[in-house]
């Protein structure tokens, strides 16, 4: 694992696994003094309070996690989302990937994902597991606007936009399901570590 | 109760923010110019994070409708009383002019203002669309109940502090040539006018990458020098996503962060490699 720091109050961990990075988040999260533990792709970052933890503690207790025997972001949660696959996008992606959009739906509805990260906006799950077949690239120009629920596919990750914003991923389907309600304990609904199933509805 | 008489170009609610909540994907948000925000609250006895107004380029005009207890910080407006605690008797107005220098000013009353929270502040975040919306005139704001703690009967120095942002590289900065480095910090940089609360956009010498591959999507913090294909840093801003996709080269540190706040388009600012202590 590479650590280092970013700026004054934060250390930016990579586990060689990139798989590793939930265990990782949840990880950072539970030491005392971290504020906010941020995942990426690749990378966690964490934010401490310098009055509560110092920067070589954090280090030390980053550097000595042992992932593969925690994984505490694991829950057993697992959610499915029903999805009618009619996204704008959908025709394309099975052109791209030299699939029927029959085979297409087949493929992204067939897999297991995992919650990587959170990021782009509030309650937006970058998705792991999904078939390489479908990794595709973003849209050179952005969309304006994505409706909210549309189910999408960029890269290595599927994802669904939990409410109509700007964005450049693939868009394969919708679902009705709240992503995001700031009435809800969490508000999100997809946490990082959480399984997610597609059902095609 | 105060009423928003007029909110010129930009006021929004700002607290100390939203931190804690990045791992679903909220940014930071509160007031850009915390320690100016922080000050405004101590004059009217306020806790450092009650909810204050963040006005840009002045402008705001607000009514009392019962009698307040008000600070003024941040950039000097004109109009105002700066930097000490004034009481408004009901009904009357305060009025802030465009400041001179700076960009945001910051507006406390006694008692805090309290909209209603949302995921633990009160703070607008214009990227996200959480907390209340941008303010506009005819709004009226709830004002909390006295504090414990008078008012200051202090009069605060008006600054705007200048010199270098001290930054450290960060761990992306390999991502860049050798010279990218040189670059930013010998160069002069204009902040351009397409800057907001997501981020300060700088216009300069591109700096050049040594690598032309695609970042996979990582985690960034307010303060993060994050550098799009065109070359051009962005400063990031408490508004800013918690992951971006572009390398990040350095991190401003944070006793100078508050500084990013108050610079205005066509201002020209410069950086300096080292911690905050420096």
């Amino acid at each position: 694992m590479r650590i280092a720091p970013y700026g004054e109050r934060a250390l930016l961990a990579e586990p060689d696994d990139p798989h590793d990075v939930p265990s990782l988040r949840a990880l950072a999260a539970d030491q005392d003094g971290v504020v906010d533990a941020v995942a990426g792709a690749r990378a966690v970052l964490a934010v401490f309070d310098p009055a509560r933890l110092t920067a070589e503690r954090l280090h030390a207790l980053l550097a000595s996690a042992d992932l593969a025997a925690s994984r505490p972001d694991v829950a057993d949660r697992t959610v499915e989302l029903a999805v009618r696959y009619d996204g704008a996008d959908l025709a394309a992606v099975a052109e791209a990937a030299r699939l029927s959009p029959a085979e297409v739906v087949e493929k992204h509805a067939s897999a297991d994902y995992r919650v990587r990260f959170c990021g782009f906006s509030p309650g937006f799950a970058y998705l792991d597991g999904l078939d390489a077949r479908l990794h595709v690239a973003r849209h050179r120009t952005p969309r304006t606007s994505v409706p909210a629920g549309s189910v999408a596919i960029a890269g290595e990750f599927t994802g669904i936009y939990p409410r109509s914003s700007p964005g450049g991923w693939q868009l394969l389907g919708t679902t009705d399901a709240a992503l995001w309600d700031v009435s809800r304990d969490p508000p999100a609904l997809l946490t990082p570590g959480t399984r997610v199933r597609f059902v095609p509805a | 109760m105060i009423e928003i008489v007029a909110a010129g170009p930009l006021t929004t609610v700002q607290d100390a923010g939203r931190a804690g909540w990045a791992a679903l994907g909220v940014p930071r948000s509160g007031a850009f110019d915390r320690a100016a925000a922080g000050l405004a609250n101590r004059l009217v006895g306020n806790a450092p994070d009650a909810a204050v107004l963040e006005t840009t380029l002045g402008g705001l005009v607000v009514r009392a409708l019962g009698a307040a207890t008000v600070a003024v910080t941040g950039a000097p407006c004109p109009g105002a009383d700066f930097g000490v605690a004034r009481t408004l008797p009901a009904g009357s107005t305060l009025s802030l002019g465009t400041p001179a220098v700076g960009l945001r000013s910051y507006l406390a009353v006694r008692g805090g203002v309290v909209v209603e929270a949302v995921l633990d502040s009160r703070s607008t975040d214009l990227l996200s669309g959480l907390g209340p919306l941008p303010l506009r005139a005819g709004d009226r704001l709830p004002v909390g109940p006295a504090p414990c703690n008078l008012p200051s009967g202090a009069i605060a120095a008006v600054r705007m502090p200048s010199g270098p942002f001290r930054f450290a590289a960060a761990p992306r900065a390999d991502w860049f040539t050798p010279a990218a480095l040189a670059l930013l910090t010998d160069s002069v940089w204009t902040v351009r006018s397409d800057s907001d609360r997501i981020g300060v956009r700088l216009d300069g010498p591109p700096l050049p990458r040594s690598r032309d591959d695609e970042l996979p999507s990582e985690p960034v913090l307010p303060g993060a020098l994050q550098v799009p294909p065109d070359g051009r840093p962005i400063l990031l801003g408490p508004d800013a996503p918690v992951t971006g996709g572009y390398p990040v080269i350095g991190v401003v540190a944070e006793a100078d962060l508050d500084r990013a706040a108050q610079v205005r388009p066509g201002d020209t600012i410069t950086f300096r490699s080292g911690s905050g202590s420096g």
